[in-house]
């Protein structure tokens, strides 16, 4: 049953949220009708390794890190984009979970260079995968047609964040998509034309959810390049975007006191984590 | 449904607009009002080709259609609002093929945006600049006002009237009282038990009259009334119209200080330069945005130079004008503010930091903020003064098109540029061309101009030269420039300073000018 | 969408061309997506290739990015976003035709015409994966771009043959076989099969002088809920591969909320060696119509899809001619045989695609996107095409399903065994002298099968069962019976009923290297362990072809087994589950590591 009434923050209508308890690694766990396994296994604290999915876009299961070993289902299923169901069973740790996650891990790394990647080594001892032994990813120098991202395509996973954040989970301006297939497939625009000859608006919203520095600030790769990248130096002051009034939370990434990243939290209400050109890289004045 | 009118939000509030794209997903229609098909019409289930000035024209043959089909709020209107009968008698009128039509728009659109707008469960109307940068703004934000009340679209959530700031902290800077008639918390300056609670705060008398309008210290300076200015963060030696009139004005003083972190154009007129830190990236403090929502902003970067914090140039400056506050920090600031204002009450910066900031009223720490406004009007009875209508008649530009200056100058914003540029001008976005005066495909026909030709724009108060660029989006008659690249293109030189008696804006949006070829 | 930056213009001929294929979608306020592969397919067919010019004014018409557009063309491997000849021929070099002969061709086509791809007086070749003609080995599809385009399937005779089809500028007739059904078994025994060669495909009289269109009346007399219960009581199995009970599946549809809803038949045969769901389509295309009628009937649905498989320009044609056919005669649309049912079908073509025959990328296709399979559930019969619960069926089901209906439950059962209903069709190819498309009672063995087809018993090396997703099965397991059951107890496949006999001259590595290299040219690189597993597992066959490990042979084995296991486990859909499948049979049931090949071996 739905029912409404009035929200106490908005007056606004909310559907009271009917619940549901599944049972995760032996724990039972109750979470709103409508949430993922994913959600779910995170309302237990139980660590699952994403790639592929973020919060403020659509889970596209693509990766398959995340899988888990659902009761009942002949394969595992992802658990970023399964809903939860009442009764399921599930579990995180089990052999086969443990294997096929060790499998993708070893497929992409040995694949991409996932070297930039957060947490990604710690993911392959945890699961002892040893990517060398399936090959090594080729080398290709980044794409660099404008001055202030650059494509690096050998650490492209193709996760599709950025195509969905250049779509309709946020920006909607479609300047790039998944193009060719299978092994051929690339993130791509129409007939690869440069970034400044597409319908690209440089708001770097793909740049934003790329979990894989395949898109990068210019300047990143630039100090990247000069080995002078060094993450923990880098200090992140939340902060709110100088230019029009919506007030878009800014996150500045400062490295020697230089802003070298800008991104925005993705919990943020009025941003859920996108910027336009102006927030993302209209800083220069005070650099 | 929502209403864009006068706002290409694509391009001049993103973020904003990816909000009401995410709406778009879920079902939500979309009218836009725009003389141009802009990148925000390309999104509109339908767009409105309002003629430039002709938005009262327009919202009056909406009210009248609305009425004239009987979809008004009749229990609302009686209930809540006042001057019903004179609004219903001057929109009587405007029949959109009657007066209506001074409007431009097809009536058979006005009627749709009119049902959809009536019938809706929640209606919203935002707009911009395209309503505020006339000589009679006010009149035009009251005819989408009138709107609201007739249908009952105000007051809940999903519904109402919103003006999308154009800056990050213009309503912050309206909170904190920086308008001449106003205290912090939008207390009236003329309210001598408000002044007092400041008053005992500070110590000090506070003038209890208002103050003057940007325009008004114009005036003052003509009639040399004003002849020493302290300018903070405003350049408007570039951004205020009839640009050659105001920089002999600003020229005129006895004394100009300005306080900025550029040497801008008005900083070149000074006679001191106070060097500040950007409010954004090396300040603490806070502001407001559109939406009322006050956040906080944060120092990660150390001044360059002898940059200081806006904070502590005006301390600095008051004690040794004789009065000395001490160096207090943005927060003691903060609290001092938020006990004499009832709007900032409950916002400390704690709680703004817990909850991703707090949208004003928020009169104690228990409460969450208020995601709209006036929901009042929804109660039984109204509590407090009943909405009033008000019956505002069309009244053209102030200046007229001519045989001699025959075509419509109107500005605005593009997606990657600012203001005057000298934020954004360190932005190496390849999406930003040299300034170009954009015509319809019909007029560079017209003219006899071919696409990049440099032409000199003309109007009665100046020229400037400008390579041609065509824009689809354009009707025929219209030309379009924006005020970002003055350096070379300077289109303050052409603009009006026919501003609005009550809010002070000058009508950028619409001056007469003519385009010659140069030789 | 943003506009791009860049704008153009295409030729006019061009713009014709698209707004001619517009033409039928152009009704509303905007052009529907699920146009945009009929509009490919136009610009596509009208020059031999789609240019940027002309993807920028569809983009424009269809409000669609060009992103966008050039992502969904460059996903099938019929279009061609680069210049290309207008005479090209698509030469089969897959498992079938590689065991008749298409080696040869393909060397004598890079030796004497033009290296693969390349261009020579306006005519390009280049090799494909299974074209569904695997009775006619070496097979190829010829296409000719033009005004009046011709798309013709035929065999390669020699390799002689393929060089002259090459250079031939004539665009000929359909090859005479194609229409021609040999019939090598009594007809008495045939129910699916009956009709074809004897009834004329383009004549709705003859259809209905042998039995057409008494289904549907009996459906109609009869109504929705008996057409529900007689599936279910025949417990027909869907003979897709999947296997699932046709009567839950029309049940949950009929049974779903809302009043849009869908059929779709799922005509994109692709398994390599399968081909009965062409001869079907092209020899008695008006069954298929009725069983679909029938389906739309008793499920809700006003609306039905053919997706028939690009490579089947014969079977489109007398579909989409039969459909003209059948709606003149009041067999389709408004009122349908004055029983009050709507019904319409539309013919859509895929454009050259594996996955496609994945049911939900089946459906992203028809709508027009990229055939990237979503994740389930949701279900199709829940959410399918358009997002409304949308009935899926192969051709094969969907004629069976008729044959239920015309027979009653009780007599389709009553051939077959108690868990396996019905007759099935088996398409053989190979190393057999009579190649071609076999109805069998489920249950008769796989050697009665082969020895059907003439098969040589005494040279037998393997036989792959069940298509490039099936098992291969060695000499002396071919007396298993062909049931559902009985094949899952041997860990083998009905799957698609295509049956591949291979010989003991083969050397089955090559055939492997075949499988390898298709899975990884056809998965549609969604998810990483199908994408990055095909590519590896390719890699592997080729080390174990050309006897050079990577590390150890252990190691090897090791790897092929942890690939299939995430492969299997962990991929989005069925391409990825069942992409080592054959391959790792192979490996189980016969010696093809190197370190265990006696001396004698000859993988």
């Amino acid at each position: 049953m739905r029912s409404e009434k009035p929200k106490g923050r908005d007056g606004g209508l909310v559907q009271i949220e009917r619940t549901i308890e599944l049972e995760i690694d032996g724990r039972a766990v109750r979470v709103p009708e409508g949430s993922t396994i994913l959600d779910a296994c995170r309302k237990l604290g139980v660590d699952t390794p994403t790639l592929c999915y973020a919060d403020n876009l659509t889970p596209v299961n693509a990766c398959r890190v995340c899988v888990v070993e659902l009761e009942g289902s002949r394969t595992l299923v992802a658990s970023c984009s399964r809903k939860a169901e009442a009764k399921m069973v599930v579990r995180t740790e089990s052999e086969r979970v443990k294997s096929a996650r060790k499998m993708v891990l070893e497929l992409l790394g040995s694949s991409v260079d996932m070297s930039a990647t957060a947490n990604f080594e710690n993911w392959c001892s945890r699961y002892s995968a040893s990517p060398e032994r399936l090959g090594t990813p080729p080398n290709a120098p980044a794409v660099i047609d404008n001055d202030l991202f650059v494509r690096d395509y050998a650490k492209c996973m193709l996760c599709y964040k950025c195509v969905e954040a250049c779509g309709d989970d946020a920006q909607h301006t479609f300047a790039i998509a998944m193009t060719g297939r299978g092994g051929e497939a690339k993130i791509a625009t129409e007939f690869d034309v440069s970034l400044p000859d597409s319908a690209c608006v440089f708001c770097g919203n793909c740049v934003g959810v790329c979990p894989t520095a395949a898109l990068q600030f210019k300047r990143e790769h630039d100090l990247r390049e000069a080995g002078e990248w060094d993450e923990s130096k880098q200090s992140v002051t939340k902060t709110v975007c100088p230019y029009c009034g919506v007030g878009c939370v800014l996150e500045l990434h400062v490295q020697d006191d230089e802003i070298v990243r800008v991104t925005s939290p993705s919990d943020s209400s009025v941003t859920d984590g996108h910027l336009c050109v102006k927030g993302r890289f209209g800083w220069g004045y005070v650099r | 449904m929502i209403v864009l009118w006068g706002s290409n939000a694509r391009d001049t509030h993103p973020i904003f607009f990816h909000h009401v794209l995410r709406a778009l997903k879920r079902g939500a229609k979309l009218y836009v009002v725009d003389p141009r098909v802009t990148s925000t019409a390309r999104f509109a289930h339908r767009h409105l080709p309002v003629r430039v000035g002709g938005d009262i024209a327009l919202a009056n043959a909406i009210a009248r259609t609305i009425l004239a089909e009987g979809l008004e709020n009749r229990a609302f209107i009686q209930r809540a609002t006042e001057g019903f009968e004179a609004f219903e008698a001057v929109v009587r009128e405007y029949g959109p093929e009657d007066k209506g039509a001074i409007s431009g728009v097809d009536p058979a659109l006005v009627r749709e945006l009119a049902r959809d707008f009536a019938t809706a469960d929640r209606a919203m109307i935002c707009w911009t600049l395209g309503i505020t940068e006339h000589h009679h703004a006010v009149e035009n934000v009251w005819s989408l006002i009138n709107l609201a009340l007739l249908c009952g679209q105000v007051g809940r959530y999903g519904a109402g009237l919103n003006p999308l700031r154009g800056q990050n902290n213009v309503q912050g800077g309206g909170d904190m009282g920086a308008l001449p008639h106003k205290l912090p918390g939008f207390q009236d300056v003329e309210d001598a038990t408000a002044r007092a609670k400041y008053e005992r705060s500070w110590g000090a008398t506070i003038p209890p009259n208002k103050g003057w309008t940007l325009t008004e210290m114009f005036r003052a300076m003509e009639r040399k009334d004003l002849t020493a200015l302290w300018v903070i963060g405003e350049n408007p030696a570039q951004s205020e119209a009839d640009a050659h009139h105001v920089r002999s004005l600003l020229t005129g003083l006895d004394h100009l200080v300005v306080q900025d972190l550029f040497v801008t154009k008005t900083a070149e007129l000074a006679t001191v330069v106070l060097p500040a830190c950007a409010g954004f990236a090396e300040s603490e403090g806070t502001v407001t945005n559109s939406e009322r929502r006050v956040q906080r902003v944060r120092r990660a970067l150390a001044p360059p130079g002898q940059a200081r914090d806006d904070l502590w140039i005006v301390a600095e400056m008051s004690k040794r004008l004789g009065r000395d506050f001490g160096a207090p920090s943005a927060r003691e600031l903060w609290d001092e503010m938020r006990e004499h204002s009832p709007l900032h009450r409950g916002m400390s910066y704690d709680r703004i930091e817990a909850l991703g900031g707090i949208q004003w009223p928020c009169p104690d720490e228990a409460s969450l903020g208020s995601s709209f406004l006036h929901g009042r009007l929804w109660e039984e009875p109204v509590q407090g003064p009943k909405a009033p209508f008000h019956a505002v008649e069309h009244r053209d530009p102030a200046e007229a098109l001519s045989e001699e200056f025959p075509l419509r100058l109107t500005t605005g914003r593009r997606l990657s540029e600012f203001n005057t540029g000298v934020q954004s001008k360190g932005l190496a976005s390849p999406l930003v061309k040299d300034e170009a005066i954009e015509v319809s495909p019909e007029d560079l026909a017209a003219l006899a101009l071919r696409e990049g030709e440099r032409v000199r724009v003309r109007s009665r108060r100046g020229a400037v030269i400008a390579p041609v660029r065509v824009d689809r989006g354009l009707p025929k008659g219209l030309v379009f420039l924006t005020l970002h690249q003055p350096e070379s293109v300077d289109t303050n030189l052409l603009t009006i300073e026919a501003t609005d008696p009550r809010a002070g804006t000058a009508e950028f949006k619409a001056a007469a000018v003519r385009i010659e070829r140069c030789e | 969408m943003d506009d791009a930056r860049e704008t153009t213009s295409p030729e006019a001929s061009e713009r014709v061309v698209i707004e001619r294929a517009l033409a039928p979608f152009a009704g509303g306020a905007q052009i529907p997506r699920h146009a945009l592969l009929p509009v490919l397919h136009a610009v596509q067919s009208s020059r031999g290739w789609i240019s940027k010019d002309a993807l920028a004014y569809v983009s424009e018409r269809m409000g669609i990015a060009q992103a966008e557009l050039y992502g969904v063309a460059s996903f099938y491997h019929l279009f061609s976003l680069e210049p290309s000849a207008r005479r090209v021929l698509h030469v089969c070099d897959d498992v079938s035709c590689r065991l008749r002969g298409s080696r040869a061709i393909v060397e004598r086509l890079s030796m004497a015409c033009a290296p693969e791809g390349e261009s020579r007086d306006d005519a390009a070749w280049h090799r494909s994966p299974c074209l569904g003609q695997c009775e006619r080995a070496p097979a190829a599809l010829r296409v000719i771009a033009g005004d009046a385009p011709t798309q013709r399937s035929l065999t390669l005779r020699s390799p002689e043959h393929a060089e002259e089809v090459f250079s031939s500028r004539n665009t000929g007739d359909h090859d005479a076989s194609a229409s021609s059904f040999e019939a090598r078994q009594p007809r008495g025994a045939l129910r699916l099969l009956r009709r074809i060669g004897v009834a004329n495909p383009a004549s709705l009289d003859d259809y209905r002088a042998h039995g057409g269109y008494q289904g549907l009346r009996r459906a109609h007399a009869r109504g929705a809920a008996w057409v529900l219960r007689e599936l279910s009581e025949a417990r027909l199995l869907g003979r897709g591969g999947a296997g699932f009970a046709a009567g839950v599946k029309w049940s949950a549809v009929a049974s779903a909320p809302g009043r849009e809803k869908y059929v779709v038949c799922n005509a994109d045969e692709s398994e390599p060696g399968t081909f009965k769901d062409r001869v079907l389509m092209e020899g008695d295309p008006f069954a298929l119509i009725e069983a679909m009628t029938i389906a739309g009937f008793a499920v809700g649905a006003e609306k039905g899809f053919i997706y028939v498989r690009g490579e089947y320009p014969l079977a489109a044609e007398r579909l989409e001619r039969a459909i003209a056919e059948a709606r003149a005669h009041r067999k389709l649309g408004d009122d349908v045989l004055s029983s009050g049912q709507r019904f319409e079908i539309e013919v859509r073509r895929g454009a050259g695609a594996y996955i496609c025959g994945e049911e939900t990328a089946l459906l992203e296709s028809l709508e027009g996107k990229r055939g990237e399979p979503r994740s389930k559930p949701p279900f199709p019969v829940h959410e399918g095409l358009f997002a409304k619960p949308t009935l899926v069926n192969n051709v094969e089901t969907l004629c069976a399903a008729l044959d239920v209906i015309v027979r009653g439950a009780a007599a389709f059962a009553s051939v077959g065994t108690a868990d396996s209903t019905g007759t099935r069709l088996f398409c053989v190819s190979g190393h057999v002298a009579h190649p071609g498309v076999y109805e069998l009672a489920m249950g008769m063995s796989l050697r009665e099968l082969l020895a059907l087809a003439g098969a040589e018993f005494s040279h037998i090396q393997a036989v792959l069962l069940g298509g490039a997703a099936g098992t291969f099965l060695r000499g002396d397991e071919i007396d298993v019976p062909l049931t559902f059951e009985d094949t899952r107890r041997v860990r083998a496949t009905l799957g698609s009923g295509s049956v591949v006999v291979i010989d003991d001259q083969t050397s089955m590595m090559d055939v492997l290297r075949g499988l390898a290299w298709f899975f990884r040219y056809e998965s549609c690189g969604q998810c990483v362990p199908c994408r990055a597993g095909t590519i590896r597992v390719d890699e592997l066959v080729q080390r174990v072809r050309a006897k050079v490990p990577l590390g150890t042979w252990e190691s090897e084995r090791e790897r092929l087994a942890d690939l299939g296991r995430v492969m299997r486990d962990a991929s989005i859909c069925g391409l990825g589950h069942t992409a080592t499948s054959a391959i790792e049979s192979a490996f189980e049931r016969f010696e093809l590591w190197p370190d265990r090949v006696a001396k004698k071996g000859r993988a």
